[in-house]
């Protein structure tokens, strides 16, 4: 899925908030083995946060690396499965925050996990046919785990911001093109009123995160006449670190080609954010001239993929807001107690 | 220049200020009106103005309107009568009005009181009643609570000037000495500095025992003019010296300097002048400590210190009854109590009984007394000065 | 009683666009920059007054911790606020997030970020607005 005209990404930006909670911890209080821990640690959003504060600060650091006033963004799409309102969207707060002009393309998104990377194409549409010169992406989640459930370990909070524009040099990477596969495979739900999601535990495996992205990978591979060994980088959607390393594999990408781009372990699942933030950590380290491979994944189900070239401009914007690293070395340890707390947990009526 | 008239006050009544489960605002008001009114040796139907000071008769009671309210309940309507607002100051303040439309010469018999009821509503309440003090949509928003405010005066003061908290602390235990003898206080017992400083924290650095209590409580005054009293052959006591009131800026931010009450500088400045008297010559004090830096500052804003040194005073004794400014004998805002918008009335009420020779903890020579109230962090302070009639 | 007195929409739009993005004011003739932005100025009267867009980065001239908070902010007690100096010296008071009291000092440079201040009652609207934290880099 090419567009007729070139699009790239002009500024990045991300946000994980301080706070995590080890998986040894919750471990401790449900009596879990500590071979079953899916993950090191995640990160936990703070009371006065939320997936609209996240995008907030996502989107600040895009538009610092944009180095463009924020009225020259004419859409704000942004995807999540957490928003605060249920009916409100968080665009329009986004956008005001931002100081992004009315004259807007504004809408809230949800697929599960990859409603950012949609978010992105979306855009990408928008930008290549001319209606936008610059569009701001965003994937964000403060995502509820099921105290007990497997997820629990894993249900983390994150954003992730994008401004796409028509390739230029300003462009710190251009987008090769984009594929998507979807199809209806209810892995992982919420039924309207409920708190938490359910899954099919062993059904979210084979039949949901390894197909569709192998389809999408594989999709977008054929189209644009590439294989694996032409990407210097793969970024996956990360739900654990056993799934993306898998399907690394298998579609013949090495430990090394995904390391930088893996930071399960030690944020969790950022959910709508995840891959982008393994995108943007890539992004953080790559150098001019490079390919990157990128997969999302949504439950119910669908794949985004993407392949990025980095561009010269990468060297001097990539400072000029703080970089995934220094938002997961700011780091406050929590224990599940005051875990319960900050994530409402606890009734207090 | 036009000449006012003298104003004098007759007398005044108060209620025990306290939790007062068995009491309305309403009730709280009668009771002192009724007690002043007989103290004045008056009549309620020469009353000719009804003054009502209160600070959150609306968020906490339900009610507005308590001019109309009180001379209703009073058996006056048909009286003027309104309801003066101030914050914490609204005791001072409404003293000032009542001052003011006895010096024009338009009203000759005025009854002036201050009431408050805090206590019908839970601790989270009040706090929510007591910041609108300051401004509602950039101070209360950021959470800020009336003690977090002042808390943030006292960290600036102890670093600005190096000075301890425990040497602020004092003010409290000072406040507490002398609501001992006090039979309406709310806290007539001492309490150790110790006590003071191991008390629950409420808003760092201040901790519970250095904050002027919740309470109920209504205190109400009797003035008039010379012409009233000649008429009726009364030889009043005590006359009304000065009453001056002054703003600052409603929040810190706009201050210039953080540890200074501009607006108590300015109103004693000119209450001063009125009464022609320096600081040395105010033979007692009752100053507006609803936390013990308050109390601290105030010495300092009112000519007693220097910036940085009202501490000392404390801390060497010179505020207390046989000393060199006698302050807050009747126990303080933190003693005595502060049922918020009565408070200011309370005090002139103190001053008033120690120039008549009636207060419970009596200084030796009591010719000129001054009062202190103060609304917000300093947004509004209040300077009232009474002297005994040769 | 939820710590204002009565729920509005209305009040919380009209205020948005300075709490969201820290505007403020300089008066032409004295100088003075203002936060929020002023009809007159607060020192010198005049109302010669100029919206412009606060630094985002200043330093701590005192704080506390709010202990016993006001109704509508029990959920985020015990909560820290502080007296900030922005690097234009305009002044604003505002909470501190991130960060655990004993890492607080007078003095301390902060950022700011977006964060969320209160709710409305359970079914009400959220109320952002501009806190600060230590700087992430």
């Amino acid at each position: 899925m090419k567009p007729s005209k070139s699009t790239g990404i002009l500024g990045y930006g991300v946000y994980i908030p301080v706070y995590r909670i080890k998986g040894e911890e919750i471990a401790r209080v449900w009596g879990r083995s500590k071979a079953a821990i899916p993950i090191q640690e995640k990160s936990v959003p703070g009371l006065d946060e939320d997936s609209i504060t996240f995008a907030v600060e996502a989107s600040k650091n895009a538009i610092q690396r944009a180095r463009i006033n924020p009225e020259e963004i004419e859409a704000v799409y942004v995807g999540s499965e957490s928003p605060p309102y249920a009916v409100k969207p968080t665009a329009t707060v986004v956008a005001e925050a931002l100081g992004i002009s009315p004259r807007l393309i504004a809408i809230d998104m949800e697929f599960a996990c990859r409603a950012g990377t949609t978010a992105m194409q979306s855009i990408m549409g928008l930008v290549a046919s001319s209606m936008i010169k610059y569009g701001l992406a965003i994937g964000t989640d403060t995502a509820q785990g099921r105290p007990r459930d497997e997820l629990e370990y894993t249900a983390a909070a994150g954003a992730a911001a994008f401004i796409i524009a028509p390739h230029s040099s300003e462009n710190i990477a251009y987008i090769e093109g984009s594929y998507s596969y979807v199809t209806d495979t209810t892995d992982f739900w919420r039924r309207d009123g409920e708190i938490y999601p359910r899954h099919a535990y062993r059904f979210t495996g084979e039949p949901a995160y390894f197909h569709h992205i192998y389809e999408a990978a594989v999709g977008l591979m054929e189209e644009l006449g590439l294989k694996s060994s032409d990407f210097d980088y793969a970024v996956f959607h990360q739900p654990n670190v056993k799934f993306p390393v898998r399907i690394a594999k298998r579609l013949g990408f090495s430990m090394e080609k995904i390391k930088d781009g893996l930071l399960s372990n030690i944020i969790g699942n950022t959910y709508a954010a995840s891959s982008m933030i393994g995108l943007a950590a890539v992004l953080d380290v790559a150098k001019p001239g490079e390919r990157i491979l990128m997969v999302s994944f949504g439950s119910g189900a669908g794949s985004d993929a993407f392949s990025i070239v980095v561009q010269d401009t990468i060297e001097e914007k990539r400072r000029l807001a703080p970089l995934v690293r220094d938002y997961i070395e700011k780091r406050k340890y929590i224990d599940y107690a005051v875990y319960a707390r900050y994530r409402s947990k606890i009734k207090t009526r | 220049m036009i000449s006012l008239e003298k104003v004098f006050v007759l007398g005044g009544g108060v209620t025990k200020i306290g939790e007062h489960w068995n009491k309305s605002l309403r009730d709280l008001f009668v009771e002192a009106a009724l007690k002043a009114a007989e103290n004045s040796n008056i009549e309620l139907r020469d009353i000719e103005a009804v003054y009502v000071g209160n600070m959150s008769s609306g968020e906490l009671q339900g009610q507005e309107h308590l001019g109309s309210l009180m001379a209703t309940w009073l058996g006056i309507p048909g009286v003027a009568a309104v309801k003066v607002e101030a914050a914490c100051a609204s005791g001072g303040a409404v003293f000032h009005q009542a001052y003011l439309a006895v010096a024009s010469g338009v009203y000759d018999c005025v009854l002036v009181g201050g009431v408050e009821k805090m206590t019908d509503a839970v601790v989270h309440d009040v706090t929510a009643a007591l910041i609108m003090a300051d401004d509602a949509e950039y101070t209360a928003f950021t959470g800020a609570s009336f003690v977090g405010l002042n808390a943030l005066v006292y960290r600036y003061y102890m670093e600005k000037y190096s000075v301890k908290q425990e040497d602020i602390a004092l003010f409290s235990v000072h406040d507490h000495k002398y609501a001992a003898n006090n039979p309406y206080a709310q806290y007539p017992f001492q309490v150790s500095l110790e006590k003071v400083l191991s008390s629950p924290l409420i808003a760092d650095p201040i901790r519970l025992f250095e904050c002027a209590p919740i309470g109920d409580g209504a205190a109400v005054l009797i003035l008039c003019s010379e012409r009233f009293a000649k008429e009726r052959g009364i030889k009043p006591e005590v006359e009304v010296a000065a009453s001056a009131l002054a703003t600052d800026t409603i929040s810190l931010v706009d201050r210039d300097d953080l540890t200074t009450l501009a607006a108590t500088v300015k109103a004693a400045k000119k209450a001063y002048k009125k009464a022609g008297v320096e600081p040395r010559d105010i033979d007692v004090m009752e100053v507006h400590d609803a936390f013990t830096i308050l109390g601290v500052i105030h010495l300092e804003d009112l000519g007693f210190a220097e910036k940085g040194e009202g501490w000392r005073l404390v801390k060497e004794g010179e505020i207390e009854k046989d000393s060199k400014i006698p302050t807050n004998l009747s126990g303080g805002l933190k003693a005595r109590g502060h049922p918020v918008g009565a408070t200011g009335v309370y005090q002139v009420y103190e001053i008033y009984q120690q120039l008549t020779g009636t207060a419970p903890n009596q200084v030796g020579k009591a010719e000129v007394g001054l009062a202190q109230s103060v609304g917000g962090v300093g947004g509004t302070v209040v300077v009232n000065i009474l002297r005994r009639v040769r | 009683m939820m710590g204002i007195s009565a729920p509005s929409v209305p009040r919380v739009w009209r205020e948005r666009i300075v709490k969201y993005r820290l505007l403020g004011s300089k008066c032409a003739d004295c100088g003075k920059i203002s936060y929020p932005p002023r009809r007159a100025c607060p020192r010198c009267g005049s109302t010669n007054l100029k919206e412009i867009s606060l630094p985002k980065r200043g330093k701590v001239l005192s704080y506390t911790v709010i202990r016993a908070p006001p109704r509508g902010y029990l959920k985020y007690s015990p909560y820290i606020i502080a007296l900030i100096e922005l690097e234009n010296g305009a002044r604003i008071l505002a909470q501190l997030t991130d960060v655990n009291p004993d890492e607080v000092k007078s003095g301390m440079i902060v950022e700011a970020v977006f964060r969320r201040y209160r709710e409305q009652g359970e079914d009400g609207i959220i109320e952002y607005g501009i806190k600060f934290r230590p700087p992430i880099t």
